[in-house]
């Protein structure tokens, strides 16, 4: 037992370099399996609304706009970033990308058409 | 002779210590505290209500988000009573992988503890240090499953992420420096005069008492109680590894601190075996959206203690009954007796000793009407009664609003 | 006249204090920082945080003392600035030395933690009143050896008189090894004066807020701070003069930089301090004053007795 047992490791922290970064200055590597805005593929997708079932705080939203052609709209505040919906789609029509900046101030601006 | 002046110091709801809102009402003389009076219900969210008016597969999301850090725990723990119910034969790649996410997490979650546990007796370096390591074990599940602190790895039926033998090899890796620096970590909790000033002694739960006010996980094993879920009631890939369940006879803060570095040194060594014995196949198998009828009940280890959930299925979509009991739960009710004779300075390392997760606890509306001392449970639409009643006091009508769909 | 008020407000008085003391921080939160392998804040952040809250609402709480309250952080800043008027910077001589001052500036540096118990009390918070009567708890405690172990240098110096001391010390260099206990007991002393950890008793962040500092906000808190910034120099400069008087003859830019140096070594000794260990109890502080460092200046004390007989 002594008082400032940890100091030899302190004294070479001293000469580390620090593992803080300056963010936002330096931008931070999420990784590519990071779950963050949807991508949504228009083609591919047929309307079946499945993933609109099966989002647990419902922030997606499938909208027909003509012959077989669908737009999703995501609101970025609602969304919990689960990824379900891109576990649901039969077609693929949906990926989850790494892009977690997404912070807003204006409300307006949360609902995006993908 | 003066009657010593008595004052009661409010811990809570808002309080530095306090990463949750809570109360306790602490009755001092001078720095002593001579009685606690502790409150939880300040950030009840209605989360067993809201899962009855979802299917199970947006459940699972929403049981995820019951607590923070032990966020995989709900959620396997709730997809284990569903997958009871439904008779679903989980993979065993399925059932390891849950398991190996179980202990990231348990990492994760015990480092964590462990600087918050250092930042309530201000010594802020242990805090920085131990944070800056749960960074490693944190990456590594955002590289297995995409999420650094909502994992989204369960799904009703097996998990939703494979492994590959590249990211295998990173978690083996990251568990060689893990292992290197808790070994530090021990050394330095056993070696350290000023924690061992503030942790010694201090919280000190008797054996008996830790038997009587029933308490879990690290805090009743640092009062020798040998009990553990995962060796007990063997569930997921548990059965298949061994390991040694960690008690301590300290009785105390100190105890629970080294139960829970050594704990760590277990879940280093579980996750190994994992991964050595990882079996090749599916990792789930599809889950019909319809769970027949039945009820279940589910126990798992958290890392602060036995989690139970309860499950009641009623042939739909959606369940008809889930109640959840957090460890935390169990566990606050030892607070009181903890603090007792201790000084108003033990106060924050005490409560942060359980490893509390008020959002977690607080779940039930019991309602005592003070005429006839009789507590009742309001039904859903009683209680949407009384809300619309006492804001018509107010002037404000909200009978016209009709609620189609909940959320 | 202008010359005096020069020397008081500009240089080395007031302006001088707040920025050195202000950078003085800066370096204790940088170095606090990389200890713990973190990257710290920049250069201007104590004197962002000061300038911010300059322009923040004054609170004062509907209980307090009004007068009393705002009047207390005004009070403990001009003490430690007048303080610093008896203490050497740049060469053996204050700026105006008489017999006796050290006594003076031990007691005006005692001022300031009166003035947060008198702050603290006079908010009516809870916490504050906890925290203020801790701290006054704990001035019983690390005062007595900050007293005599600075004592004893002066008992071997043969005067009360800073400057004399200074003179002493500059001049047989070897005599102020002897003083070695005496420096390290009045480091550990200085941390409890300051309020840091381990001794951060009367502000522990996670048992009672801020403790005298929960009621106070905008200027008046600005002005503690720099209290506490300016303390921090001056005690420094303080042990500084008393235990590491070298290079004072040097001439006054040397004299200078030395001077800067010497401040920033010991406040780099403080950060490393609070770094390593963790914050103890009330009672187990005021144990480890009188068991360990009450005997330890006492024994400072009676060596300084007998070096005096012999040499």
């Amino acid at each position: 037992m002594q008082p400032g047992k940890i100091l030899n490791v302190v004294l070479r922290s001293l000469f580390k370099k620090p593992v803080t970064s300056r963010y936002p200055a330096e931008k931070l590597d999420m990784g590519d399996k990071y779950r963050g805005k949807l991508k949504f593929y228009q083609e591919l997708c047929i309307g079946c609304k499945l993933c609109m079932r099966d989002c647990p705080s419902n922030a997606i939203t499938i909208k027909k706009i003509g012959e077989k052609q669908f737009s999703a709209e995501l609101d970025l505040g609602k969304c919990i970033y689960c990824g379900q919906c891109v576990d649901t789609c039969p077609k693929k029509a949906l990926e989850a990308t790494n892009n977690v900046e997404l912070a807003q101030l204006d409300y307006s601006k949360e609902r995006v058409v993908l | 002779m003066r009657k010593p002046d008595i004052f009661k110091v409010p811990i809570g709801p808002q309080h530095p210590a306090l990463k949750e809102p809570e109360s306790f009402s602490v009755s001092l003389s001078g720095e002593k505290i001579l009685g606690v009076d502790i409150r939880i219900g300040y950030n009840h969210r209605g989360i067993e209500k809201a899962c009855e008016e979802r299917t199970y597969v947006q459940d699972v999301y929403l049981i995820e988000r019951i607590c923070g850090i032990c966020s995989h725990t709900h959620a396997t723990c709730f997809v284990q009573a569903v997958e009871e119910i439904a008779g679903l034969e989980v993979p065993k790649r399925g059932l390891y992988l849950r398991t190996l996410i179980a202990e990231l997490e348990r990492i994760h979650s015990h480092l964590l503890w462990l600087g918050v546990a250092g930042h309530e007796i201000g010594f802020d370096t242990l805090l920085m240090y131990t944070w800056r390591d749960r960074e490693i074990v944190m990456d590594v599940l955002a590289d297995l499953t995409g999420g650094r602190v909502n994992y989204g790895m369960n799904t009703i039926g097996g998990v939703r992420h494979n492994i590959t033998p590249e990211q295998a090899q990173k978690v083996l890796t990251a568990m060689d420096k893990l292992e290197e620096q808790t070994k530090y970590y021990i050394e330095l909790a056993l070696g350290e005069a000023t924690l061992a000033a503030r942790l010694s002694g201090v919280g000190v739960l008797s054996h008996e008492d830790c038997v009587k006010l029933g308490a879990v996980g690290p805090t009743a094993r640092a009062s020798n109680v040998d009990r553990d879920t995962r060796r007990d009631d063997p569930y997921a890939a548990y059965g298949d590894v061994s390991f040694s369940v960690i008690t301590d006879d300290h009785n105390d803060v100190f105890g629970r601190t080294v139960v829970r570095v050594k704990e760590l040194m277990e879940s280093y060594s579980i996750i190994r075996q994992l991964l050595k014995n990882l079996p090749e196949g599916p990792i789930a198998v599809k889950a019909p959206r319809k769970i027949p009828i039945g009820e279940a009940v589910s126990r798992y280890e958290a890392p602060r203690g036995e989690d139970v959930h309860y499950v009641k299925a009623n042939g739909t979509e959606k369940p008809e009954r889930v109640k959840v009991r957090a460890p935390t739960l169990a566990n606050v009710q030892a607070v009181k007796k903890m603090l007792e004779n201790r000084y108003l300075a033990d106060l924050p390392i005490i409560i942060a000793a359980i490893d509390p997760c008020f959002s977690c606890t607080d779940r039930m509306i019991n309602i005592r009407e003070v005429a006839s001392k009789n507590s009742r449970i309001m039904e859903w639409e009683t209680l949407r009664q009384k809300g619309i009643e006492h804001y018509r006091k107010q002037g404000i009508d909200f009978s016209k609003v009709k609620i189609t769909q909940s959320f | 006249m202008i010359h005096s008020l020069f020397l008081l407000l500009i240089f080395p008085g007031f302006i001088f204090l707040s920025i050195f003391g202000t950078y003085a921080e800066f370096v204790d939160r940088k170095l606090y920082a990389r200890l713990q392998n973190r990257m710290g804040p920049p250069w201007f952040q104590p004197l962002a945080d000061f300038i911010k809250l300059l322009a923040k609402e004054d609170v004062v709480p509907e209980c307090a003392v009004p007068g009393i309250f705002r009047i207390m952080p005004i009070f403990a800043l001009a003490a430690t600035t007048t303080a610093f008027c008896y203490v050497p910077v740049w060469s053996t001589h204050s700026l105006y030395p008489f017999s006796g001052d050290v006594i003076v500036v031990l007691y005006l540096l005692t001022i300031p933690t009166i003035t947060f118990f008198l702050g603290g009390w006079y908010s009516t918070s809870l916490f504050a009143r906890i925290g203020s009567v801790r701290g006054i708890t704990q001035l019983f405690a690390y005062e007595v050896p900050l007293f005599m172990s600075i004592l004893a240098a002066a008992l071997l110096a043969n005067t009360w008189s800073l400057t004399d001391i200074t003179l002493f010390y500059s001049r047989h260099p070897s005599y102020t090894f002897f003083n070695i206990i005496g420096f390290a007991v009045s480091i550990l002393a200085l941390i409890g004066k300051l309020e840091k950890t381990p001794f951060d008793i009367p502000e522990a962040e996670t048992e009672i807020v801020a403790g005298s500092f929960t009621e106070y906000s905008g200027r008046l808190f600005a002005f503690f701070r720099l209290t506490i910034d300016i303390e921090m120099v001056v005690g420094a400069a303080l042990l500084s003069a008393v235990f590491l008087p070298f290079g004072l003859t040097l001439g006054p830019i040397v004299g200078f930089i030395l001077f800067i140096i010497k401040v920033l070594f010991i406040v780099g000794l403080l950060a490393l301090i609070r770094t390593i260990v963790a914050r103890l109890r009330i009672d187990q502080m005021i144990n480890f004053c009188w068991k360990f460092m009450a005997p330890l200046a006492l024994l400072q004390i009676i060596i300084n007795l007998i070096l005096k007989g012999v040499l």
